[in-house]
């Protein structure tokens, strides 16, 4: 578990800034060339001190071990040139700098700081402006990176570069982060086990957070808050998803969260609010969705074909347009003890379950999911007879997607 | 004051007037009788403007009707039934009226007294009863003292004492000299009053002129008799044509 | 206009004080309160009330506004032969009855929100567009009734044709749009059924409704053309446009008629 290894991780850090009490220096440097000298003079576990100055430079690496500090928040400019920082080693430390204008290009990944094949290092309390990728991490492992604040401006997918990029990387801590305006808030492909927590990314161009072939992951208590296209999650098992909020994000090709080939995961106690559709999922097998909040949402669950074996338990859904629509007129997927909002059944027994089953899929929701342009019917009093008579006599609509025990009262 | 030229009124196929040339004298009271559906009621609504007439015209004091209303000031209608809003009272119903016919001057309230209308003010029309509405009917017509007076039926549904009021006040009128169109489809208690005879029958006129003049020429002694005289001869003419 | 201000005071007084239209108020109290006290969740009650004004206030409308006009003929007859222009006769009719119908909804429903106004904190704008609906729809449909009334004069054709009309702009007309929408599938019907959808005036009342409250579904729609009539102000003023058509276009044709009518 990555958890375990986070205290873990700490302790050596800290075991390590003690040691360097003792035997590393501070350097202080006021201009770029100071910078260079100090990077190049600098004995391993050193410390550089840089002043609040501008400081331009490009692709500048970092070989050794070193501890950076901005006091007062010193500005590393790019001038639209290229990549800014280059961490190549281990245990690089960096702290409180403004990085901004990497500027763009479509073949090089220019980034503010690119730790490549570099272990244990940690990225902390900075800010990126106007970079087209701020922090790139490839093949690194054991990083952290926490309470950043990266803001990206450009308005088109091309120019724009993710907030936090993660390949080949493992047990990589990203915390309190803060990422808006870029093309993915987070992006992380081939990552494993790995948290990410307490994060907010919004109003990026494209997903808020993306991940694909990242296994064994945490998210939770992340904000994911209008991103063009939502949350996109693909070809992954074993990912836990908890306490997140998705919220705000509209469109047609817009999902709170969109889960594709996702398998033996877990979703629980996440809010989903006011998105086109909370979650889409799409090939995914026995996932378990528990407890989550679906509030105002047009679709809560877009359940599409060859997803099998999920599990939807004790979910609150309030006040959707659509609970659950399907493209498939069979179900394998289970419904059971949620709380549905839209239901008008009684509980005579008392047993805090309604005594009739309840049935999410209305048929306007099948009609629509192959011909969108009903929508314009939606709750026309025609539509509402059509829905009725459905539910009494169900012809187009999955006989088993049921929920044989909707709760009557929402329990928290 | 009241004069006709040439009035046709077509309801789709059926003819109710046809070619009706009559002039009302001028401060005399007219009486127009004729058998059910004859067209006395198109006659009064054609006169009121009430309905659109298919063609001739119509001149109300020298004025040609031509869709204008304001000539209606000169004229106070009793209906045969009179309805007015239920659910306000008697003295809202007038005020009512009062303010849609905005020039005013020198009412006459002389019939809301004689008819004691005045303790019934604060009831809702619902209330009354069908001769209270009959007289609040005629109250209303004679109110605004106009020139002429178009009385369809009045002495319908009024108690005999009523009729009795509205009769003498109808007297009372013509002597101030307003010019008095009544209608009714029986030879009513009205006939002594009358002056002029309207006889109209399948919307063509049969007569028009003095009631004297109808009684010596059909040689009968009253106006009923020489009415039935009249109309057996029409019924005459109608075999006598086929 | 004074005329008309006399017209539209009496008859407004005389419909707001008629039995049916405190049955009428009385009602609306009712089903508010009654969803008030029995779901407590405003959005439940929204839709509710707003079923209410697509189904039920067209209806009522519709039937009481026809059978108005029959049975004051004798009243509208007596007023006729006033020194008075028709039109006056008309419009005040007309305002008179639909304020008053207006009236009667607004305090029906408005009445038991202000008691429990704490439920609905969210949702006023939808409240405020439901309560502006309703009385739009009652104008509405008090002048269809009206015009209904002038193209007929028996009373049972006219109130057949009301019902039937009813039915037609409630349900029978959504029904044509799915048909038409599913049959002609494949082709790009964005226009096509906004427009029809805009010529109804239930189904406009029902996406401004919407429009509030289910917006989250409306973007997900793939047409640009929809994602901006719903997303932004313009489609809103259309819609609005639209009703407003459909109080001046009924009342219109039937003053005409009117104007010409023989009583």
């Amino acid at each position: 578990m990555s958890t375990l290894k986070i205290p873990s991780k700490y302790l050596l850090y800290i075991l390590f800034i003690f040691s360097n009490i003792i035997i590393s220096k501070t350097i202080y440097v006021n201009n770029t060339i100071q910078l260079k000298n100090a990077l190049n003079n600098a004995l391993p576990y050193d410390t550089i001190k840089i002043n609040k100055e501008n400081y331009q430079f490009n692709f500048l690496e970092i070989k050794k071990p070193l501890t950076l500090v901005g006091i007062n928040s010193p500005t590393f400019d790019g001038n639209n040139k290229g990549t800014i920082l280059i961490v190549k080693s281990n245990y690089v430390f960096i702290e409180g700098i403004n990085f901004q204008n990497t500027g763009y290009s479509f073949t090089n990944d220019f980034s503010a700081i690119k730790i490549d094949g570099a272990n244990n290092c940690s990225i902390l309390k900075n800010n990126f402006t106007n970079c087209f990728f701020a922090i790139y991490l490839a093949k690194s492992f054991n990083c952290s990176i926490s309470n950043n604040k990266i803001v990206g401006s450009q308005k088109r997918q091309t120019f724009s570069g993710n907030g936090i990029h993660l390949w080949y990387s493992k047990n990589i801590y990203i915390s309190n982060n803060f990422i808006e305006g870029q093309r993915d808030g987070i992006y992380l492909e081939f990552t494993k086990k790995s948290t990410i927590e307490k994060n907010i990314s919004k109003n990026n161009l494209r997903y808020g957070l993306h991940f694909m072939f990242s296994d064994s992951c945490n998210y939770s208590e992340n904000i994911f808050e209008k991103n063009n296209a939502g949350v996109a999650v693909m070809y992954t098992n074993n990912v836990k998803m908890n306490g997140n909020i998705f919220r705000n994000n509209w469109g047609d090709a817009s999902y709170g969260l969109l889960l594709k080939d996702i398998s033996s995961s877990e979703i629980k106690n996440n809010y989903f609010i006011k998105n086109t559709a909370g979650i889409y999922l799409e090939g995914c097998d026995r996932n378990s969705f528990k407890n989550n909040q679906f509030k105002n949402n047009g679709w809560a669950i877009r359940l599409m074909a060859n997803s099998m074996e999920n599990t939807f338990i004790k979910n609150i859904f309030l006040g959707n347009t659509f609970d659950v629509t399907t493209n498939n007129s069979k179900n394998y997927n289970t419904f059971d003890k949620n709380y549905w909002s839209d239901y008008n059944g009684y509980d005579i027994d008392k047993d805090g379950y309604g005594d009739t089953p309840y049935r999410p899929v209305k048929l306007i929701s099948i009609l629509v999911e192959n011909n969108k342009t009903l929508l314009i019917l939606l709750r026309s009093f025609f539509v509402e007879l059509l829905n009725l008579a459905e539910k009494l006599l169900p012809v187009l609509t999955p006989e088993t997607l049921i929920d044989n025990h909707p709760l009557m009262k929402i329990n928290i | 004051m009241i004069k006709i030229n040439n009035l046709c009124k077509n309801y789709g196929d059926i003819i109710a007037l046809n070619s009706i040339n009559v002039s009302l004298v001028d401060e005399k009271l007219t009486y127009l009788v004729g058998p059910n559906g004859s067209g006395k009621t198109t006659l009064i609504k054609s006169i009121l403007g009430l309905i659109k007439i298919s063609s001739g015209e119509i001149f109300v004091d020298k004025l040609r009707l031509n869709g204008n209303f304001s000539y209606r000031e000169k004229i106070g209608y009793m209906p045969q039934v009179a309805s007015f809003p239920e659910n306000l009272t008697v003295e809202e119903v007038i005020e009512l009226i009062k303010n849609i016919r905005s020039s005013i001057t020198n009412l006459d309230d002389e019939l809301i007294n004689e008819f004691n209308l005045k303790k019934e003010f604060n009831k809702k029309i619902k209330a009354l009863s069908g001769g209270t509405k009959q007289k609040l009917n005629a109250a209303i017509a004679f109110l605004f003292n106009p020139k002429i007076l178009i009385l369809d039926e009045p002495t319908a549904g009024l108690d005999p004492i009523s009729s009795s009021l509205l009769k003498d006040k109808i007297l009372k009128e013509k002597s101030k000299g307003k010019t008095i169109l009544l209608t009714s489809h029986i030879i009513s208690e009205l006939e002594e009053v009358a002056e002029e005879i309207i006889f109209i029958c399948d919307g063509l006129i049969f007569f028009s002129g003095e009631k004297n003049n109808l009684i010596s020429s059909t040689g009968e002694k009253n106006l009923e008799r020489a009415i039935s005289k009249l109309m057996r001869e029409k019924s005459e003419n109608f075999s006598n044509g086929n | 206009m004074k005329i008309l201000a006399t017209v539209i005071k009496n008859q407004f007084q005389d419909s707001f004080r008629s039995k049916w239209i405190i049955v009428y108020s009385l009602f609306y109290f009712l089903i508010t309160f009654g969803l008030i006290l029995f779901t407590n969740d405003s959005n439940k009650i929204i839709l509710s009330l707003m079923n209410v004004n697509l189904i039920v206030i067209p209806l009522v409308c519709i039937v009481f506004g026809n059978v108005f006009f029959y049975n004051n003929r004798e009243y509208i007859i007596m007023i006729l032969a006033q020194p008075v222009d028709r039109k006056y006769i008309y419009l005040g009719l007309y305002f008179g009855l639909t304020f008053a119908m207006s009236l009667s909804f607004l305090l029906g429903v408005f009445l038991p929100i202000i008691f429990s106004f704490k439920i609905f904190i969210n949702n006023f704008n939808i409240i405020f567009w439901l309560i502006i609906t309703g009385i739009l729809i009652t104008s509405i449909f008090v002048g269809i009734a009206f015009l209904i009334s002038m193209l007929n004069e028996n009373k049972l054709k006219g109130l057949g044709i009301s019902i039937f009309s009813w039915f037609l702009f409630t349900a029978l007309y959504d029904a044509i749009i799915l048909m038409l929408l599913q049959i002609l599938q494949n082709y790009p019907l964005e226009i096509f059924s906004l427009t029809l959808t805009l010529v109804n005036p239930i189904d406009i009342t029902r996406i401004i409704i919407i429009n509030n409250f289910d917006i989250a579904a409306l973007m997900g729609f793939t047409g640009a053309v929809f994602n901006k009539f719903f997303g932004s102000v313009v489609g809103f003023v259309i819609a609005l446009f639209s009703l407003i058509n459909w109080i001046a276009i009924p009342l219109f044709i039937g003053l005409n008629l009117f104007n010409k009518k023989d009583f």
